[in-house]
């Protein structure tokens, strides 16, 4: 039978609370700062794979295939333990010494990048989703080429991109649990360590999981609710 | 650069490599068995079944696998007051998470098959049992290849994660050498390349099974 002493107070006890809280915090800030990378990226990737043009075609698609293809933990530890030793000597003893919060940034960056190539997908797809009916009716009653994406074009590629970008988003969210290998201490690392000091892992890992599962089912409530919001009549309806 | 590192260990990193296949292999299996049960738990119109295994699956979409892996390597031994050692435990992390988005594959294989066969095998006389067994699971099969092999790579490269709690599969055999060797950028580089090869096998059958069926 269960012969565990539960003692919840290790939640919010000094200092554990406050680790915890700050796990959290760095969480989100991580994942959200590794989501704009990831957008900015993957919309240039996005853009590089659609265009008429071969090159551009190859450096997406490459970039694609290659963060894809390889696991994101062996991405993080090349970052992290690879990169920097290819600097001088004396500039990656500099790094290592004077930036405290290196390993939060190399989670960023690396989160990032890898993200970006799942959004990158994404963006292609839905760009190719939206008929060429709709650019030639466009041009057809007169507007630019500007206004044809700013009134036609882009609002109808948002309402495409908002559900897949929900499950991207999550998925990074997800993913920066991963960092703490390289000793970030995130939601999962900070109960990690909670539970090093003073044993009460079920407890802490309990809460853990419930961060995650709080934040996932706010962010699907929230996205959902935006959808109904900017939903087009006669548009397939998703999140309902 | 010293690419003699990667000979001098090879044998030691191969064995990782097997051990990575292993655990992919049977996380494969064992997740999706689970995952057909799941899937079709989540169509089901009893509502006894039906919440039970929405609610298995997005609990854990929702979780970080290293977080699950954690739940199964720490806290399971001491709820069962016994340890389950690193391999069981990461197995069993492996199915259980990726059971929760192979019920999803063969939920929406299911729903893409339609309507009309299943009432066309109620009204031959068959049960739900035969009705899905030899009408509607073999088509759904079908449609479900190509997200089946994407998870198989995204398995294969899930399995890296077992290094957490000290598993010698292949990562963290190349972690390993690193800290004996200090050769990082080619050790890390060479993990990438033999995880790119294997996943890029995957990726492309993956494709090329896309397109036939589109072709069809």
């Amino acid at each position: 039978m269960l012969s565990y002493d539960f003692d919840w107070s290790v939640l919010w006890k000094h200092p554990y609370g406050r680790w915890m809280l700050e796990g959290i915090w760095t969480t989100i800030t991580l994942s959200s700062l590794a989501f704009c990378i990831a957008v900015t990226v993957g919309l240039m990737v996005g853009v590089f794979r659609v265009l008429p043009n071969r090159i551009t075609r190859l450096i997406g698609g490459s970039y694609v295939e290659l963060i894809r293809n390889t696991p994101y933990l062996v991405q993080l530890f090349f970052w992290y333990f690879g990169l920097p030793s290819l600097l001088p000597q004396a500039s990656e003893k500099w790094l290592y010494d004077h930036v405290p919060s290196l390993p939060y940034w190399t989670g960023v960056v690396c989160l990032g990048v890898y993200t970006a190539s799942r959004v990158g997908e994404q963006i292609r797809a839905g760009m190719l989703s939206i008929p060429t009916d709709q650019y030639q009716a466009a041009f057809s009653t007169g507007l630019t080429t500007y206004q044809t994406y700013r009134y036609v074009i882009i609002p109808y590629a948002i309402r495409i991109i908002i559900p897949p970008f929900t499950t991207e988003f999550l998925t990074c969210f997800k993913n920066s649990a991963l960092t703490m290998t390289i000793g970030v201490l995130e939601t999962t690392g900070a109960s990690y360590l909670i539970d090093s000091y003073t044993w009460h892992g079920l407890e802490t890992t309990t809460a853990a999981s419930v961060v995650y599962i709080v934040i996932t089912l706010c962010v699907v409530l929230l996205m959902a609710w935006v959808e109904r919001r900017i939903h087009i009549p006669g548009m397939i309806a998703r999140g309902r | 650069m010293d690419l003699a590192v990667i000979p001098r260990n090879l044998h030691f990193l191969l064995g990782g490599l097997v051990l990575t296949l292993e655990l992919a292999a049977i996380s494969l299996l064992g997740g999706f068995l689970l995952g057909i049960l799941m899937g079709l738990g989540r169509l089901s119109s009893r509502k006894w079944i039906y919440y039970p295994a929405t609610l298995y699956v997005n609990f854990f979409r929702s979780l970080p696998l290293i977080l699950v892996i954690f739940w199964f390597y720490f806290m399971v031994p001491i709820i069962i007051g016994r340890p389950l050692g690193d391999f069981l435990s990461a197995i069993i992390a492996f199915i259980a998470f990726e059971a929760a988005y192979f019920a999803e594959i063969v939920r929406a294989g299911v729903q893409s098959i339609p309507q009309g066969q299943v009432m066309a095998g109620y009204s031959t006389g068959l049960g739900y049992y035969e009705t899905m067994r030899n009408i509607v699971l073999p088509q759904a099969l079908k449609n479900m290849v190509p997200p089946i092999v994407t998870q198989c790579v995204i398995i294969f490269q899930d399995t890296s994660l077992a290094y957490v709690i000290g598993l010698k599969e292949f990562l963290r055999r190349i972690y390993l050498v690193d800290s004996r060797e200090l050769r990082s950028v080619e050790l890390y580089l060479f993990a990438g390349f033999v995880y790119l090869v294997f996943c890029s096998i995957g990726t492309i059958t993956s494709r090329r099974l896309e397109k036939r069926q589109i072709g069809r």
